[in-house]
């Protein structure tokens, strides 16, 4: 199954950039704003709360990007591999034939950075399989070939 | 609307007995008011009224609703204001249920439910329709979904040979042994003990719980109403179901339909050497319209009986299914102490089955032609003793085979193995 030639495939290096971004942001605030509350009580809390903030966020990097670097995907003869998780890691095993329907869907943040998340649907609801971060063409491209392949493969329930 | 153009309608009845159910629900819900005796009868008129309104709308709905075998759909049309004009292709269909409440019974009606597969499949249902003229129909709706053109006229009735009937005793007594009836039991001693030491106490807890114990009653009711008599028999559009008290329930369940079979063996039960097999069909996880009785609830084949003979009733839905017979590697036994006693799995070409379970004894048998996906899973407990989950997804309801805990190296190799089966599996399905 994990054969060593597996051909993975990764979510677009943006994916990462935004995350640690959003992630960054947050710590920042929340450090800003703990800062902007204590401040008047005592100096030193408001920096030891607002360090511990910043130290927060770094942690989420590291967590973040982690968790980015662990999604993957493969796209073999009859199935599609979606793997991801650091702690708690999964591969899933999609057949195409499998595939009821794909969608490809992309918030305001995502689109802003070119990237979209394909989602693959089974009749089982378990099989959650979603792959994000994708480079939007690139997206578009899984999603054509997938749907191209679920139909040609087609088996019923 | 006549019968000219093949448009028929429901049974002019359907609106009072759909009615009378809601009645039914209302009075359910008035037990609690007044029995703490804020009998406040403007609200009991208010409830009629309600009664009242929903009799009419009944009434509308029944006036505008029409059905008609179409080719191979079957279509209902139905709304007055927003027109729905629904078309239920019948090879699509999984199972097709007669469902006949206490109050249907006394009009001599019932109500026919063709469950549909798909992600989109929902439930077609016709309620009510005369008693005497739903089971030629549904033979012949099952006929038209198995052969298609084929036979619009209808056939001699097919012969069926019963397998097994649920005795009442043991039913009665296996609902006594199980998880509701114990806490049942218990709920009502307790009651008994409070009501001798302190009765003020015990009124009160009556008068305050009682949505709660209508409720623990209904649950263990609907239990014994569902299952009483449950009767399978053999015919060869698969396998026949039929049970009940007061509402009556008969049902096919089609070979080649079923997702996954459980067998559940509690504790107690596993003393007297009963189990309880189960099956789950296609559909959707959720779905609305759907009676509580039938939602998110697999159905019994075996409410409660002996190995023997749910290996008996396994063998007509999976032919040679597997037995359970590899155990997990001994270190699992740090990580679940009390699941390692029972987790097994084991394969054959054509179906997994996995068992698992703390208290009781799960065994969960999945064809792998109906397997959706495959997933690996490993927590990070399971990575320091080098362990691996592997799941096989199935389109039913509530289940789905876990071969939990096994060693990295075998759960890989299983996967492989696993993939490569499911895939022949569904090339080989017709």
């Amino acid at each position: 199954m994990l054969d060593p030639d597996t051909a993975w495939r990764t979510p677009s290096p943006r994916l990462l950039t935004l995350r640690r971004l959003e992630v960054g942001v947050v710590a920042l605030l929340l450090s800003a704003g703990l800062f902007a509350l204590l401040v008047s009580r005592s100096i030193a809390v408001a920096v030891i709360a607002a360090s511990g903030a910043v130290a927060l966020g770094a942690a989420g990097e590291y967590v973040v990007s982690r968790r980015v670097r662990a999604w993957g995907y493969a796209e073999r003869e009859d199935d599609l591999l979606v793997r991801r998780g650091v702690l708690f890691f999964r591969m899933s095993v999609i057949p195409y034939g499998r595939m009821q329907f794909i969608d490809v869907t992309a918030g305001p943040l995502e689109r802003a950075f070119g990237l979209a998340t394909v989602r693959m649907h089974t009749a089982a609801a378990a099989s959650d399989a979603r792959i994000p971060g994708l480079a939007a063409d690139e997206a578009s491209r899984v999603r054509d070939r997938l749907a191209k392949l679920g139909e040609s493969q087609a088996a019923g329930l | 609307m006549t019968e000219r153009d093949g448009w028929r309608r429901l049974h002019p009845v359907s609106p009072v007995v759909r009615a009378g159910r809601a009645a039914i629900a209302i009075f359910i819900v008035l037990i609690p008011i007044v029995l703490r005796g804020g009998g406040n009868f403007s609200d009991s008129y208010v409830q009629l009224g309600i009664v009242a309104v929903l009799a009419g709308l009944g009434f509308v709905h029944w006036l505008v609703t029409r059905w008609r075998i179409d080719g191979d759909d079957l279509r209902i049309e139905t709304g007055l204001i927003r027109r729905q004009s629904l078309r239920f292709p019948l090879a699509q269909v999984q199972a097709i249920d007669i469902v006949q409440p206490g109050l249907a019974r006394v009009f001599r009606v019932a109500e026919l439910r063709l469950r549909l597969g798909g992600a989109s499949g929902g439930t077609a249902r016709l309620a009510y329709l005369p008693q005497h003229e739903v089971e030629p129909l549904r033979a012949r709706l099952l006929r038209l979904a198995t052969d298609g053109e084929a036979a619009h006229h209808d056939l001699a009735p097919v012969e069926e040979r019963v397998l097994t009937t649920v005795p009442t005793p043991q039913l009665v007594a296996s609902i006594f042994v199980s998880d509701v009836g114990i806490f049942v039991e218990f709920v009502f001693a307790a009651l008994v003990v409070t009501a001798f030491l302190a009765p003020a106490a015990a009124a009160g807890l009556v008068g305050g719980g009682a949505a709660e114990l209508i409720a623990v009653a209904t649950i263990v009711w609907r239990r014994f109403n569902q299952e009483y008599k449950l009767t399978v028999a053999a015919a060869p559009d698969g396998l026949r179901l039929r049970s009940g008290l007061v509402a009556l329930n008969a049902e096919t369940i089609r070979p080649g339909r079923v997702q996954a079979v459980r067998l559940v063996e509690p504790f107690l039960w596993r003393r007297l050497g009963w189990c309880r097999l189960e099956v789950d069909l296609a559909g959707r996880q959720k779905r609305k319209g759907e009676g509580e009785a039938t939602r998110g609830q697999l159905r019994a084949l075996l409410p409660v009986g002996s190995r023997a003979l749910a290996f008996e009733l396994l063998d007509h839905l999976l032919p040679d299914a597997p037995r359970p017979e590899r155990r997990p590697p001994r270190r699992v036994a740090l990580k679940s102490p009390l699941r390692y006693r029972f987790l097994a799995w084991g394969r054959t070409d054509a179906a997994v089955v996995t068992m698992t379970g703390r208290i009781r004894r799960v065994t969960v048998w999945v064809p792998l032609e109906k397997a959706q996906s495959l997933r690996l899973t490993e927590g990070p407990l399971q990575r320091r003793l080098g362990l691996v989950t592997i799941h096989v997804d199935t389109a039913g309801r509530a289940l789905h085979a876990a071969l939990r805990d096994r060693g990295r190296a075998e759960g890989n190799e299983a996967l492989a193995d696993l993939v490569g089966l499911a895939r022949a599996a569904r090339r080989a399905q017709p």
